[in-house]
């Protein structure tokens, strides 16, 4: 009997970690390196209507524990996806998220309406939450109302269940992810990167050419684990939880505070074999802590009928 | 598993570490590079693409030569000798050496750290009995390196920016006041050194290395990306990483 494996909305993961989305290209990568139809699911770059050349370089920097990218989306647009990469994962047996992004709600649907009818692709991740993008993306992550309209409108053309990912750049994050609820999505992906810079001293200048990029990797966990904290106590749908996951223990906090399943992004680039690892490890951890299954952590943080399995 | 045999400083700034392990088998092409983990720690936190300088697959050993700058490269040279060293790799497209035939002269042109690579192509293309010329720009005599070790494979021109070592200049300008004659022409150094390399001389035949920040090095995540050359949608690119480092001349807009 497995003790990891999920079912989510479109999700039936043999474990609860997938790739994040962005720092797994289309799989093809990696699948040179290990087999990908070990992983619980894979969520792909973000596909928009039209192939996109992202920003200009440099688009990445390091800070401490920590990167900061502005790559701008680029990707090879809905046609190619559809025709080449998704029926390249088509020969693993994984269930692939798909990674929405778009300038106008048009966009987002006509890129949900095609993706979601691609026989692998089991879910949608809507986008709604890059920083590096001058239109779209953030700027329908920021209001409840029309992070809302845009979800409603994504649920009608989707022919499989719809994930928001959430910008943790936003006062309020409940109240957000409550409207997106309302709306009828059926999980939320949290949390996307939080916008930063850094000045090159010798320069004088941002070192990233966009300027400003999105903070990722281990720096940022312990904010994605208060907001996954209060969000999974306001909202019934389940939450893929992700930020700076660099092994079993840091998926288990997810679980405690209130995720369901868990995307590991930076770490991929620190180490390309870091998903199959912490699966492997996080059996290990699962049965020396004699826990059932997984899922009787998830929300074990703030949950009061709390009682320590004998 | 690999293990450092060897670390030591050999100009300013600039060092040489030959680390064992049987991965280094794979390193058959020259201008292929190695995505090495700096540190134990998350900080810093992405690996470091550094190129491959010479390998004797006999013995299962790589060198690098890298320069001790940023805080990357400063803990790499805080490595001693018979620790371990993370290295993933060879990764990307080296040098090809089929497009040059016996008896054929190559020109190799290097700036800087864009020097190492063109070590290990030079070896290879004398074992193809293909006639090397090298040119090594260096900033000044304390930043030179590996010139004796150039000397041995074939003639050796060096330019330094002050004049204290060799020919004052660029490499550009010893190229055009020396103008040696040459079959194919392969270089690795700082774009703009590349970039007037290739309006000043317009090779026929010519291979350029090119660097740029690199998160993953394998091609996942679109950090290092480059654009074509002539492309009217803007859109056409190539990654750094994976689709080079090593680009024929025309490709790529410099």
């Amino acid at each position: 009997m497995s003790r990891f494996d999920i079912q989510l909305p479109g999700l039936n993961m043999k474990n609860p970690i997938m790739p994040a989305s962005g720092c797994f290209g289309f799989g093809r990568e990696f699948s040179k390196l290990y087999d990908l139809s070990g992983l619980g699911a894979i969520a792909i770059k973000a596909t928009t209507d039209e192939p996109r050349f992202g920003n200009p370089t440099p688009r990445v920097a390091e800070t401490p524990g920590g990167m900061l990218n502005a790559i701008g989306l680029q990707n090879p647009g809905l046609e190619k996806v559809v025709a080449e990469e998704l029926p390249f994962l088509a020969d693993y047996d994984v269930p692939i998220l798909a990674n929405i992004a778009g300038t106008t709600t048009e966009d987002y649907v006509a890129v949900a309406r095609t993706v979601s009818k691609a026989p692998n692709v089991t879910a949608l991740e809507l986008n709604i939450s890059c920083p590096n993008v001058k239109e779209g993306g953030i700027s329908f992550g920021t209001d409840p109302n029309v992070a809302a309209e845009l979800t409603r409108a994504v649920k009608e053309v989707s022919d499989v269940p719809v994930y928001v990912k959430l910008s943790p750049n936003v006062t309020d994050i409940t109240e957000i992810a409550q409207a997106i609820e309302a709306a009828g999505a059926d999980g939320l992906a949290m949390i996307n990167t939080l916008l930063g810079m850094r000045i090159d001293l010798k320069s004088e200048k941002p070192v990233i050419a966009n300027r400003t990029g999105g903070l990722s990797g281990p720096a940022i966990k312990p904010v994605a684990i208060r907001m996954i904290y209060e969000v999974s106590q306001r909202v019934s749908i389940p939450i893929i939880g992700m930020g700076g996951i660099t092994s079993a223990d840091d998926v288990l906090e997810y679980f405690l505070a209130g995720a369901s399943a868990v995307a590991v992004g930076t770490a991929n680039f620190v180490n390309p074999f870091v998903c199959p690892e912490i699966i492997t490890e996080l059996e290990e951890k699962l049965t020396e802590k004699r826990i059932d299954h997984i899922s009787d952590l998830i929300g074990r943080s703030w949950k009061s009928c709390y009682s320590p399995s004998s | 598993m690999t293990k450092v045999v060897h670390h030591e400083q050999i100009a300013d700034k600039i060092y040489e570490l030959t680390f064992e392990g049987e991965m280094v088998t794979d390193m058959v092409e020259p201008g292929q590079f190695l995505h090495i983990r700096v540190g134990d720690q998350y900080m810093p936190l992405l690996r470091r693409p550094i190129s491959i300088c010479d390998v004797d697959l006999d013995r299962k050993q790589c060198t690098i030569l890298y320069r001790a700058e940023g805080e990357g490269t400063l803990l790499l040279s805080q490595k001693r000798k018979g620790v371990r060293l993370d290295v993933l790799g060879p990764l990307g497209n080296g040098f090809p050496l089929d497009t040059i035939a016996e008896g054929e002269t190559a020109i190799l042109i290097g700036g800087g750290i864009g020097v190492p690579p063109l070590y290990y192509l030079s070896k290879k293309l004398v074992e193809r009995n293909v006639r090397v010329v090298h040119v090594l720009g260096f900033a000044s005599k304390k930043d030179a390196f590996y010139v004796d070790a150039f000397e041995q494979l074939g003639t050796t021109a060096v330019t330094t920016i002050d004049g204290t070592l060799g020919y004052q200049g660029f490499v550009t300008d010893y190229m055009k006041q020396e103008a040696p004659a040459y079959d194919v022409l392969y270089s690795c150094g700082p774009t703009p050194m590349l970039k007037a390399i290739e309006e000043q001389l317009n090779p026929d035949r010519a291979y350029f290395s090119l660097e740029e920040r690199m998160g993953c090095g394998i091609g996942a995540c679109f950090a290092c990306v480059c654009s074509v050359k002539d492309d009217p949608t803007g859109h056409r690119y190539r990654k750094i990483c994976s689709d080079g480092p090593v680009f024929p001349q025309g490709v790529i807009q410099l």
